[in-house]
């Protein structure tokens, strides 16, 4: 008998907004342990909650990125349950009205490609992270994660591999990522994903007994996790291994095994209701176009018209469309200097040298690209050499700086003053006398020992053609 | 008498009395509850900011049923407040009445301050829901609680309600500003033409508040104010609608109290399970329990739509069958609570009491509509007709 897998996947991005979802206090990632909480996120009683207008722009933006409907009424519900590291015991989520509906995801597979219909988009609080300390076999809350904003992602039950999921899951990533919702980084927990699995002989149009799977932390867990899965699933169809139930199950990455959760931590019924201090949110049109027209273009187009507008190499092309980053510096070094090769490879070897010494991703690359464009210009003027560029680009990496007025106050501009060369020059043949007597013997290579010292004398700012011509007339000429 | 769970220092300013619902820096916030005996805020509330800041010293923290669920404070786990007679008097009322403070602030979540005020010769102005703001009080019932005034007459109460009336962009349920300035200033006087007496509601009440009633009528007749006398069938059904909603909402509020963070945490637990069962178990009393288990019931997967999404439904028909009313009457006139004495006995013995009065209370509540509690009797208004209300309730004083 031949089996097909039916996947539903729930995906979690935190969104990268500066502060908590209703409250003001920090979001950013890594922070001392209960250092960004106020008596709002710990749960204290007589606190309110007031939405962050960017949770909702950024909703609707993930919404547009995925083919969404917009609610233009929207709200918020609370939903119970008691937990330690939910400081309320009620989670404030999108039950009755989410922000996004009915969106759908273009992904590519062996078979060409396939579209994964959105169920919904809503938006809500994360909750804190537990320490357990087996030394004093006690347990701690850090409440820094509670109420960072999250929007949940759900999809229909379309996917039908691990491969598919993993196709999915990267774009949806990449397009979250260019519309800047969130940096998705799967190490840090800003995206998580949580697979619904069922099997069934194929053709059958019956869905077969559904579990859930928890607590993947990469992509290729993920992989491993659909992959035992099935088999599991497979086996008990048709070997008769053991009895399928709907049930919850965490993926143990160590094992390489699921297990069925303790059936508190999937306890059902979680009491939603309209939370009665938040108003409904209403998008009314000029918000919603106001989101609309910050909308990047798709990856996949700009990628297009780098090809065809910019005659970039099909590779290049990709390679900048794979990032936001790189588009945006590319586009604005375009605007500044015309010379789409010339940019793309600046930033393909030179600016990825750079960041992986200083072991970023393309993503935080946040140079000017008006002054990229401009630092090239300058070196194909002749205005400064490349060895000056390198080091301007490095100072660039740090703060916005405009590169000729930093290569004029730092000496990178090439000298183009003859009367100093040939001083320099007479400097140096003055020292080393041997050499222009080995060069008039016919040593040829010995006229390179002098032109090395001048280069040196000059900081290498000097076109080195006009050195090279300056030097052998003055030689020859003693 | 257990008037006072915490008493302030004495202070020379003009003072006012809090319930201990409102959150205060410096002098702890029980609710009424052992669960939350000895806590203390991180902050205070915008109410208590507001009289502060316009030189209104703090009495203290009165008694205070369980998170403001009960009749009149007859759980508190500090011990109900009563008269030498034995009769039930609110902490705040009593602090009143004892000269200790000019007015109270108090929160209104089952009718507590209303029926305080109607109880001891006091006036009461529950405001429009979102012109006073729930920043910093313990929260149980959201949707339909409110920050209210209680002092010896109408004047009194509408220069306190007058300072904390006010829009706080900390609450996101707070009306705008110029829609709370508007209700502020004046006492409206004489703009009146006829008042409505909810006839089956005053012949539900016993004949002491029957005669309270008479009273008010009169004195609104003899100022050249109409009264008409009706039946209506749509209030009463507020009763059990503020009910569900009030008992969800409150119960929801109340799971943040789980023994992890602050407040009581049971000494006996081997598990996190036993913790939350014991820390809850041994901390709240039993109305706090039959309203968490009666919440959570209303919200379960299986009565949400039949039970609470019904009582939301309801709540709207009420509102727009108050609307209605409004466009023929200045206000409705009806009993605060079924009778003019309560012994603390009487209370403890009936667990259902603070449910079957609010018969009274639940309208204004689960509408958001004002109220006033005066001369024993209860006036309901259409929303921000707050000093519309005061001045019925000035007329009523004066015949009194």
């Amino acid at each position: 008998m031949k089996f097909e897998t039916v996947i539903g996947l729930e995906v979690h991005v935190e969104l990268a907004t500066d502060s908590k979802i209703f409250c003001s206090c920090s979001a950013k990632y890594g922070a001392e342990q209960n250092e960004s909480v106020c008596p709002a996120c710990c749960g204290m009683p007589g606190m309110l909650p007031i939405v962050n207008k960017h949770v909702v722009d950024l909703g609707m933006t993930a919404g547009m990125m995925l083919n969404c409907d917009i609610n233009r009424t929207t709200t918020f519900d609370k939903k119970s349950y008691y937990y330690p590291d939910l400081p309320c015991s009620y989670q404030t989520t999108q039950w009755f009205a989410p922000i996004c509906v009915n969106g759908k995801v273009r992904i590519e597979t062996e078979n060409g490609e396939k579209f994964i219909r959105i169920k919904q988009i809503h938006m809500e609080e994360d909750a804190g992270k537990l320490v357990h300390d087996d030394w004093t076999d006690t347990s701690l809350v850090d409440f820094n994660r509670t109420s960072v904003p999250l929007i949940e992602i759900v999809s229909q039950p379309d996917l039908s591999s691990a491969k598919e999921v993993l196709a999915y899951l990267e774009r949806l990533r990449n397009l979250l990522r260019f519309a800047r919702v969130s940096d998705c980084r799967w190490e840090q927990g800003s995206m998580r994903c949580d697979v619904n699995l069922s099997v069934r002989p194929e053709g059958s149009d019956k869905l077969g007994v559904r579990t859930e799977m928890k607590n993947m932390n990469s992509l290729s867990a993920i992989e491993r996790a659909i992959e035992y899965e099935v088999a599991r699933h497979i086996d008990a169809i048709a070997n008769g291994t053991e009895e399928l139930v709907q049930e919850t199950r965490r993926w143990d990455d160590v094992k390489g095994k699921s297990y069925p959760m303790r059936n508190k931590e999937t306890a059902g019924d979680y009491r939603y209701f309209p939370d009665p201090n938040i108003m409904p949110v209403v998008i009314d049109d000029e918000w919603f176009d106001k989101i609309k027209s910050t909308l990047p273009e798709f990856p996949e187009i700009k990628e297009k018209r780098f090809i065809e507008e910019y005659e970039l190499d099909e590779k290049v092309a990709s390679q900048i469309a794979s990032s936001r980053a790189f588009c945006d510096v590319f586009e604005g070094a375009y605007e500044r200097y015309p010379k789409a090769v010339e940019i793309a490879n600046w930033l393909i070897s030179d600016c990825s040298k750079i960041l992986n010494r200083k072991k970023m991703t393309a993503d935080m690359l946040s140079i000017n690209g008006a002054s990229l464009g401009e630092l090239i210009k300058l070196v194909n003027e002749g205005v400064v050499n490349r060895a000056g560029a390198a080091k301007i680009l490095d100072a660039m990496f740090d703060t916005d700086i405009d590169p000729k007025a930093y290569a004029e106050e730092n000496g990178f501009i090439i000298s183009n003053d003859t009367g100093k060369i040939e001083e320099v020059i007479k400097e140096v043949v003055a020292n080393d006398m041997k050499s222009v007597n080995d060069y008039k013997s016919g040593k040829e290579k010995a006229i390179m020992a002098l032109f090395g010292q001048a280069m040196k004398k000059l900081n290498k700012n000097c076109d080195p053609k006009t050195l090279r011509e300056l030097l052998i007339k003055y030689v020859d000429s003693i | 008498m257990n008037k006072y769970i915490t008493k302030a220092a004495e202070s020379a300013a003009k003072a006012v009395v809090l319930d201990d619902m409102i959150l205060t820096v410096g002098m702890p916030t029980t609710a009424g509850s052992k669960m939350l005996d000895g806590y203390n805020s991180l902050f205070e509330s915008e109410a208590v900011t507001k009289l502060k800041s316009a030189g209104y010293g703090i009495a203290g923290k009165a008694n205070t049923g369980e998170f403001g669920l009960d009749f009149l404070g007859e759980t508190s786990h500090f011990g109900a407040c009563a008269d030498e007679s034995g009769n039930l008097i609110s902490g705040c009322a009593a602090a009143i009445n004892d000269g200790d403070a000019f007015a109270a602030v108090s929160l209104d979540t089952n009718g507590t301050p209303r029926r305080a005020a109607a109880l001891a010769g006091l006036t009461c102005l529950k405001p429009t829901y979102g012109t006073v703001s729930r920043y910093g009080i313990v929260p149980a019932a959201c949707s339909g609680e409110a920050v209210s005034v209680t002092a010896k007459c109408a004047a009194d109460v509408a220069e306190v309600a007058d300072c904390i009336i006010a829009h706080d962009f900390k609450d996101g349920t707070s009306l705008p500003e110029e829609v709370c300035n508007s209700i502020k200033g004046n006492i409206k006087q004489g703009e009146f033409k006829k008042v409505a007496v909810i006839k089956n509601l005053v012949d539900s009440a016993d004949s002491d508040t029957q005669a309270k009633i008479a009273s008010a009528c009169t004195a609104l007749n003899n100022s050249g104010i109409a009264t008409e006398e009706i039946n209506d069938e749509i209030l009463p059904l507020s009763q059990s609608a503020w009910f569900i909603l009030m008992s969800a909402e409150a119960c929801n509020n109340i799971s943040r109290y789980d023994g992890i963070k602050f407040g009581y945490r049971s000494p006996n637990y081997k598990n996190i399970d036993e913790l939350y069962t014991n820390s809850r178990t041994e901390a709240f009393g039993l109305l706090t329990k039959l309203t968490v288990l009666y919440g959570s019931e209303c919200l379960s997967d299986d009565n949400y739509m039949p039970v609470y999404d019904k009582a939301m439904r309801i709540r709207r028909v009420i509102s727009e069958h108050l609307n209605s009313l409004f466009e023929k009457y200045d206000a409705l006139l009806l009993p605060a609570c079924s009778k003019t004495a309560y012994s603390e006995d009487e209370v403890k013995s009936d667990i259902d009491t603070a449910y079957n009065e609010s018969l009274y209370t639940a309208p204004a509540s689960i509408s958001g509509v004002p109220a006033v509690a005066c001369a024993g009797v209860q006036f309901i208004g259409k929303a921000l007709s707050d000093k519309v209300l005061l001045g019925l309730a000035q007329i009523c004083e004066k015949e009194a």
